[in-house]
């Protein structure tokens, strides 16, 4: 399968006022299209840094970063939101749902960045709300709906401008072990039918799903662990005890 | 995102938070509305205080002690006593072939004084010395009565025509034809009631009292010149030459040789109108400008309640850059949720001040004041502009902050 994600000697510091603050110390993998990844990590060990730079919501501070055989490592700030809005979807583990707006509006937000009509919109929001199974709760709003409700609404936002990868990060951080379950299925489902995955998470009962483990300590890649497809089967059956 | 998207985003955020969007809205609306307000009520100020000179008479042409540039006031015009004009200018102007076209004139002698009937008292009450020719001069009609002759003015006859409020002034409701009261202890009898005339400028016609102007002169006042004199011409075509006519005669009688200024000052009615108007111009603009000042008040209130709006919405603004919101796209939307605030502040503020100086004509006409109400199509358009720009202004830097968030720092508010 294509690479996807290709990444050299990446690192990323931050600077506040004389203070440099490193955090990743020079990460090198590739991620090929149709993968099913999880980043791991203790907490500081730099993973959500690493997703953000990946999602093109930061930039790197230096190393290569080449995005479906292109270098974006020195994109613009107009760039990047144009990579975010047509490559990528985001799931967070806050949600991060407009208030008082309903399902269908808080799915079509993406498209509105984007050049469609207004018909367009509204088509392929509903066809994104029905593959989260949410149909019956199109016209509700966002603060009348459960938390795995809400994630899946996040996830049918996140698939609408037909991006290339799913970021979900920490997807299941908020929700309870049931509601958490049908969300991963939901992602698995997904990839299943093609889309490439990247979790970032320190729950193994999430990570279970994955099928390659990036493991970070202290902003260096410590692991990359593939897992294979029956091991990957009976963890997810003892999870689901 | 298409504007027209942004403006429905626009106002459904502002009926999520009526009273917020009301409140945010509040100053500019009164500030606004002060603006209309106060433009509409000098508009029709100055229309009913221009009527009512027209309504003296037309044809009038005014002569003043004291010299003056062209079209600026007298010095008397600012109780300045200025002592060159005397009866006999009068008699001239009447007698002299160059002003032929003079059909009536008198001079105008006036002063205040305490007036007295039976019990009650009247502490400054203003008197006018005329001629015998006054009712040829200015429009008066009688509602009782008569008015003086000439012979009771050369006589010194201590007679009174007055206005028709003293009857409720002075006179204890009576109808005071015939009834004997004193001016600065003066005995005079009123002969004639004047119907009502409504006031003039600042002056209030209705409580005249006119007394003969050698009466005036010599009994109450001590003095030998005029206040003022007042000619009409017979034709609205003829008053330059009139008015020409009137200076060389002046100045003969003042023995002005060629090269020394005129010591009185010829005014015709329309150049009177003008002046007042530029001088109730300069009011007006000075009244609307202290009120454009709450303008600045409400902006700077706009544009507080927008920086706390978009740092309650630092997660919203997050979220939109994080699915592809460009830092334009968020500029342009939080500019125009705050134009839009601003234009409906506006429309408000407007219909608000209309509202409010249309209630002021119902006072006013109940009152007896001849008012207009008058909104003017450019005060309104003036005062739409002016909200859109407060808008632009005041929304700008608001909208900058919200632009330049970083989409990780933003989505992680708490």
């Amino acid at each position: 399968m294509a690479i996807l994600f290709k990444v050299q000697d990446l690192k990323k510091q931050y600077a506040n006022d004389d203070v440099i603050t490193p955090v990743l110390h020079g990460l090198s993998f590739s991620i090929a299209a149709g993968e099913f990844v999880s980043i791991m990590g203790p907490s500081g060990s730099g993973k959500s840094t690493l997703m953000h730079i990946l999602g093109f919501l930061d930039h790197l501070t230096e190393g290569i970063y080449q995005f479906d055989g292109k270098d974006v490592s020195g994109l613009t700030d107009d760039e990047l939101a144009a990579m975010r809005s047509q490559k990528v979807g985001f799931v967070f583990q806050q949600f991060n749902l407009l208030p008082k707006t309903s399902v269908l509006d808080n799915v079509r937000l993406p498209m509105l960045y984007v050049n469609k009509s207004d018909a367009e919109r509204t088509l392929k929001a509903k066809a994104a709300i029905a593959a989260v199974g949410l149909e019956h709760r199109m016209d509700y709003l966002s603060n009348q709906l459960s938390g795995g409700e809400k994630q899946r609404v996040a996830i049918a936002r996140a698939l609408v401008n037909d991006p290339s990868v799913i970021f979900a990060d920490e997807p299941t951080g908020n929700l309870d072990s049931k509601s958490g379950a049908q969300i991963m299925k939901i992602l698995d489902k997904l990839n299943a039918e093609g889309k490439t995955v990247i979790l970032v998470t320190h729950e193994t009962t999430t990570a279970a799903y994955a099928k390659r483990i990036l493991r970070l300590k202290d902003g260096l890649l410590v692991a990359d662990e593939r897992v294979d497809e029956a091991e990957r089967q009976r963890a997810l059956a003892s999870e689901l005890k | 995102m298409e504007i027209k998207n942004i403006l429905k985003l626009s106002v459904r955020n502002l009926r999520a938070n009526t009273l917020r969007s009301f409140l945010t809205m509040l100053g500019l609306i009164i500030g606004i509305g002060a603006v209309v307000l106060i433009i509409s009520l000098g508009a029709g100020a100055q229309a009913m205080i221009v009527s009512q000179i027209n309504s003296l008479g037309s044809n009038l042409v005014g002569v003043l002690p004291g010299a003056s540039d062209a079209k600026g006031p007298p010095a008397s015009v600012f109780g300045i006593q200025v002592k060159t004009l005397i009866n006999d200018d009068v008699t001239a102007l009447l007698a002299d072939s160059r002003t032929e076209h003079l059909v009536a004139a008198s001079g105008y002698a006036s002063g205040q004084g305490k007036m007295v009937y039976e019990n009650q008292e009247l502490e400054g009450g203003s008197f006018m010395g005329v001629a015998g020719s006054y009712p040829n001069v200015e429009n008066t009609t009688l509602a009782s009565g008569r008015f003086f002759t000439e012979e009771e003015d050369s006589g010194l006859a201590r007679v009174a025509v007055v206005g028709s409020e003293m009857r409720h002034e002075l006179f204890n409701g009576e109808n005071p034809v015939g009834k004997t009261f004193k001016i600065k202890r003066e005995s005079f009898r009123v002969i004639g009631e004047l119907e009502p005339r409504g006031a003039v400028a600042f002056t209030n016609q209705d409580k005249q009292v006119f007394i003969p102007l050698n009466t005036a002169q010599k009994i109450l006042l001590g003095w030998r010149h005029l206040s003022l004199i007042r000619a009409r011409v017979d034709e609205a075509a003829n008053i330059e030459e009139a008015i020409q006519g009137m200076k060389e005669v002046l100045r003969d009688q003042h023995n002005l040789d060629s090269a020394e200024e005129d010591d009185f000052s010829v005014r015709n009615q329309a150049d009177a109108v003008e002046l007042l108007k530029t001088i109730t111009d300069a009011f007006r603009f000075f009244l609307a400008a202290i009120a454009a000042i709450s303008l600045l008040v409400g902006g700077i209130g706009i544009m507080n309640i927008m920086l706390v709006a978009v740092t309650e919405r630092y997660r919203e603004i997050g979220l939109r850059k994080a699915v592809g919101a460009t830092r334009s796209n968020i500029m342009t939307q939080f500019l125009i949720e705050t134009l839009v605030i601003t234009g409906i502040g506006a429309v408000i503020g407007i219909a608000g001040g209309a509202v409010i100086s249309f209630l002021v004509t119902i006072v006013a006409k109940a009152l007896g004041y001849d008012w207009v109400f008058i909104i003017s199509l450019p005060s309104v358009l003036m005062a739409v502009s002016v909200g859109l720009v407060i808008g632009l202004a005041f929304g700008f830097y608001p909208a900058r902050r919200a632009a330049k968030l970083d989409p990780i720092v933003a989505l992680r508010y708490e």
